[in-house]
């Protein structure tokens, strides 16, 4: 039941495809376990079955996918899709689930490949139906060829609330607004001659083409927002914003959430990997050398997981952590293996030139980092709100550990994913001290939810 | 630099219903704690008030968990008045399951044990059939490998981290300060109090409870007490939320107030790894789907391990220390159970000097080996 | 909440959603499935009973949860549609298997 391959991939986005394609290019055996049933991951998610006209709304970017995808099938590389892990240890052996039956695998070098996930936006009424993660819009459209119906709204900041937005115009959906709670996007249009870098260069100017095309259909776009607010009894029926002291209602019956990704680090906390705040974008990543080693000896990351850099960044740092593993296993003199990543290194640093700016020019808003009514919902699962995690920090809950046992926040069937950061943000300000200095939840295994059958048949008794 | 009648060092199961019991007779106390990723084994706390099987080699002890059982609905009323928080305490009896013919006899003699050595007080656990259990549980379909439990009409269970955190709400409320991030670095004795160090700040007073777990191991010999404990982890799993089915607690089998079920109960001797291991929680699991099949398809959210505060008896320690009176160590694996004797006699043999009856069989000499003749 | 902008044609699939007969797209996950159908909430929360819909449609929020052919608390985002499926709200907590 259990087998041993030279490299265990967990996830099937960028970084995940490339590693094992560069891996199988070198000689390592590999097995990707795939929580999805097509490659692709949540960025290239559905690209080998979106619908031509569907591909052409989603653009450039997300066709690169395709090709990716293509090296990866052709390759040696196990393929499992379907494959939910569940465990990851220190030893690099893995347990998952497929098919309602478990298994286990070991890795001689374990590549946790798992991506981002959105930041959590908690404003009041974020629970109603009718309010939806700008990504998850975006899945629907790549997955499942949907749009909205009826009149929707984004509402947030970063490259992907205007992304999303644009798509969902040229594909049809009836967008009423982009409610931008920053005015950067503004600044960005107005210099990006200024910026050198190529890279920078070009990406700036897509921005800016999207900020045009989102304009030209006529979708007001209201920048430097705050105060949002979704509306409804049982179902959201409009978003509410203040802006330059005037407070506004717009009915709608979509509201798209969205301020940045964050790493997706439940696999890398339950594996004890250290991880280090990033300050400019609020979150936590694993500290990982340049080669995505961890500080656990079998455990590399690659892609979103261990730092946003996107999607092109994260193929190449799959590379480089095949390259790794193959170096590590003597499957590549160390020399030659440096020889191979320097034109890699070259590219991946053309596609980080960006981040600096553009982390500084988007962080994510205080007040959707810590929401300051006390009656906006933090954990979703467990029904907390912000008022309940500062009533137990006065109490004496003085982490988010703590403040779990006290609140069971962060109990519930996400374990955390979309509430940690925010109670540490909560904790932080309520104490007056760093995010950074408070730390975030004790993750722990499942990773997702796995049958008491399944895990009695891993006894051994 | 803060003082105080009393200090109470640690805030977990002992320290919190200690403390609680104190400010409850109007002493004024200090509870100082340590940070959030602090071993704090009174998070992984089952939440077993138990008292079949507890005290074997030590009838006091027995008798003791019996006590704190007979006085913990008044326990709990009084946690609901005074911090508002119901801590779901129920007492119909507990059962510990017996999945072969095996364990059933090793129960049997155990049992026998126990009765020889309360005497006249009797011992309450016996062990039932099958069908017996059966009717104990009715929600749940028992497994055909079980082949009866010992049914101990004492038991029963309540929620462990609602209960701490309504003892700290008490003790709050009743005038308490509490300390967080201050784990003491050093007690010492003035001449006339005692002072309690920690990394930013001082703490003052004429007595002082050790009751922090595992930092009793660095603070009692301070003070001139030995409290000999050692690590012991225990996994535990709980599950998604599912209707109510179980009323009854199991040793090691309980459903939450909230839903889920909770299943234990290893015993490992690996220091202070509070990690978790695959195949030990997979036996859990299996034991748990032996005793009740219908968990099969139940799905695990958690799975952790916890570090029990275990002396050398599995009984608990009290003392003072004989050098340095006013000095006490506190300590037992089983904080829920001992919760409401811990905020009635402990506190007041603090507060007053009142000594519980026979409280010296839980002196840590007890540990001491005599002397070769 | 959601519409599909090509017709799912010969790759359809029927599924039964609380008793309605639903024509989806035969690659569609159920949480896709649902919110095309309009369905107003997928799941009642066990704590205070309140209405909720899928999310983040990506296997992170679990407020997709349903019952699909008598299995309780499933992620909708994480399963595909098969002929026949039959899907359930998620009403509060979940039942043991009988």
């Amino acid at each position: 039941m259990s087998e041993t391959v030279d490299l265990l991939i967990i996830g099937g986005g960028p970084a995940g495809l490339a590693a094992a394609v560069e891996a199988d290019g070198l000689g390592l055996s590999v097995l990707l376990l795939d929580e999805q049933t097509e490659p692709g991951g949540q960025i290239y998610r559905g690209i080998e079955s979106v619908h031509p006209d569907t591909l052409t709304v989603l653009g450039d970017d997300y066709a690169q996918g395709a090709s990716l995808a293509e090296a990866f099938r052709r390759s040696g590389s196990t393929y499992r899709p379907g494959a939910t892990v569940w465990r990851v240890d220190e030893d690099g052996s893995v347990a998952y689930s497929q098919d309602g039956k478990g298994a286990t695998a070991t890795g001689k070098r374990v590549l946790v490949a798992t991506g981002a996930l959105e930041r959590p936006v908690p404003i009041p009424g974020w629970t109603l139906p009718g309010v939806m993660s700008a990504g998850g819009a975006q899945v629907l459209l790549k997955s499942a060829g949907m749009v909205p119906s009826g009149r929707v709204a984004v509402a947030g900041c970063g490259p992907l609330a205007l992304l999303v937005t644009q798509q969902l115009i040229s594909a049809g959906a009836n967008v009423v607004a982009l409610l931008e709670t920053t005015r950067a996007g503004d600044y960005l249009c107005a210099t990006p001659h200024l910026f050198g870098a190529l890279s920078a260069g070009s990406y700036l100017r897509k921005g800016r083409r999207m900020r045009r095309n989102i304009k030209r259909a006529d979708v007001p776009i209201h920048s430097g927002v705050s105060d949002l607010a979704a509306i409804g009894e049982g179902t959201l029926s409009a978003v509410a914003f203040s802006r330059d002291s005037a407070r506004t209602e717009l009915a709608v019956d979509t509201l798209l959430l969205h301020i940045g990704v964050v790493p997706n680090t439940q696999i890398t906390r339950q594996v004890f990997c250290e991880h280090e705040w990033y300050a400019p974008q609020r979150y936590w990543r694993p500290v990982r050398d340049d080669w995505g080693a961890t500080s656990q000896a079998q455990i590399a990351v690659a892609g979103d997981g261990g730092g946003i850099d996107g999607a092109a960044a994260a193929a190449l740092h799959g590379r480089l952590a095949a390259l790794d593993a193959a170096g590590r296993q003597g499957k590549v003199e160390l020399a030659e293996r440096n020889r191979r990543a320097d034109p890699i290194r070259y590219e991946l640093a053309g596609h980080q030139a960006i981040r600096p700016l553009l982390d500084t020019l988007f962080p994510p808003p205080q007040d959707l980092c810590a929401p300051p009514d006390d009656a906006t919902l933090v954990c979703r699962c467990e029904e907390i709100s912000a008022g309940d995690i500062r009533e137990a920090v006065a109490l004496g809950a003085m982490g988010p550990n703590q403040l779990k046992a006290f609140t069971r926040c962060g109990m519930g069937p996400c374990q955390g994913r979309m509430c940690g950061l925010t109670v540490a943000e909560l904790v932080a300000q309520a104490k007056g001290e760093s995010v950074e200095d408070v730390g975030y939840y004790r993750i722990r295994p499942p990773i997702k939810p796995v049958t008491m059958g399944e895990l009695a048949a891993m006894a051994d008794d | 630099m803060h003082s105080a009648d009393v200090i109470v060092v640690g805030g977990g199961s002992f320290g919190a219903a200690v403390a609680y019991g104190l400010v409850r007779q109007g002493v004024d106390t200090v509870i100082l704690d340590g940070s959030d990723d602090s071993l704090r084994a009174a998070r992984g706390n089952f939440g077993l008030v138990w008292v079949q099987s507890k005290g074997m080699g030590l009838q006091r002890y027995a008798d003791w968990s019996r006590e704190s059982s007979h006085l913990w609905t008044d326990f709990a009323d009084d946690l609901q008045d005074s911090a508002g928080i119901h801590v779901n305490y129920q007492n119909g009896g507990g059962l510990n399951l017996l999945l072969s013919e095996e364990e059933r006899e090793n129960c049997r003699r155990s049992i026998d044990i126990m009765r020889q050595q309360a005497g006249p007080d009797g011992y309450d656990a016996e062990i039932i059939e099958r069908d017996e259990v059966q009717k104990m549980v009715p929600g749940l379909r028992v497994g055909d490998d079980v082949a009866g439990a010992s049914f101990g009409p004492h038991d029963g269970h309540a929620n462990p981290l609602r209960l701490l955190r309504a003892l700290h709400s008490g003790f709050e409320h009743r005038g308490g300060r509490y300390f967080a991030q201050n784990e003491v670095v050093s007690i010492t004795h003035d001449g006339s109090a005692f002072v309690a160090q920690t990394a930013n700040d001082r703490f003052v007073a004429p007595k002082i409870v050790i009751a922090c777990g595992h930092g009793i191991t660095k603070l009692a010999p301070m003070v001139g007490l030995n409290a000999p404990i050692r690590p012991q982890r225990g996994q535990v799993l709980v599950t998604e939320r599912i209707e109510t089915t179980v009323e009854m607690a199991l040793g090691s089998i309980r459903q939450t107030d909230e839903g889920g079920f909770m299943f234990g109960n290893s015993e490992e001797e690996v220091g202070f790894n509070d990690g978790t291991t695959l195949p030990i929680a997979g036996n859990i699991a299996a034991r748990a789907v032996k005793a009740f099949p219908q968990l099969s398809g139940v799905r695990l959210v958690r799975n952790w391990g916890c570090i029990r505060v275990l002396t050398p008896d599995k009984c608990a320690i009290y003392d003072e220390s004989e050098t340095i009176p006013g000095a006490y160590v506190a300590t037992s694996h089983s904080g829920v159970t001992l919760a409401a004797v811990n905020a009635h006699h402990v506190a007041n043999w603090v507060a007053t000097g009142d000594t519980p009856p026979d409280f010296d069989h839980f002196s840590a000499r007890r540990f001491d080996v005599p002397a070769a003749a | 909440m959601f519409r599909r902008l090509h017709d799912a044609g010969g790759q359809s699939v029927t599924i039964d959603f609380e008793g309605d007969a639903l024509q989806v797209g035969a690659q569609e996950t159920v949480a896709a499935a649902l919110v095309a159908a309009g369905a107003g909430h997928s799941r009642t929360t066990p704590v205070n009973g309140a209405p909720r819909l899928p999310f983040c449609m990506m296997g992170v929020c679990f407020d997709c949860l349903v019952e699909i052919d008598g299995v309780p608390n499933k992620q909708a985002c994480m399963e595909t549609v098969r002929e026949g499926m039959k899907i359930s709200r998620q009403d509060g907590k979940r039942r043991l298997d009988p």
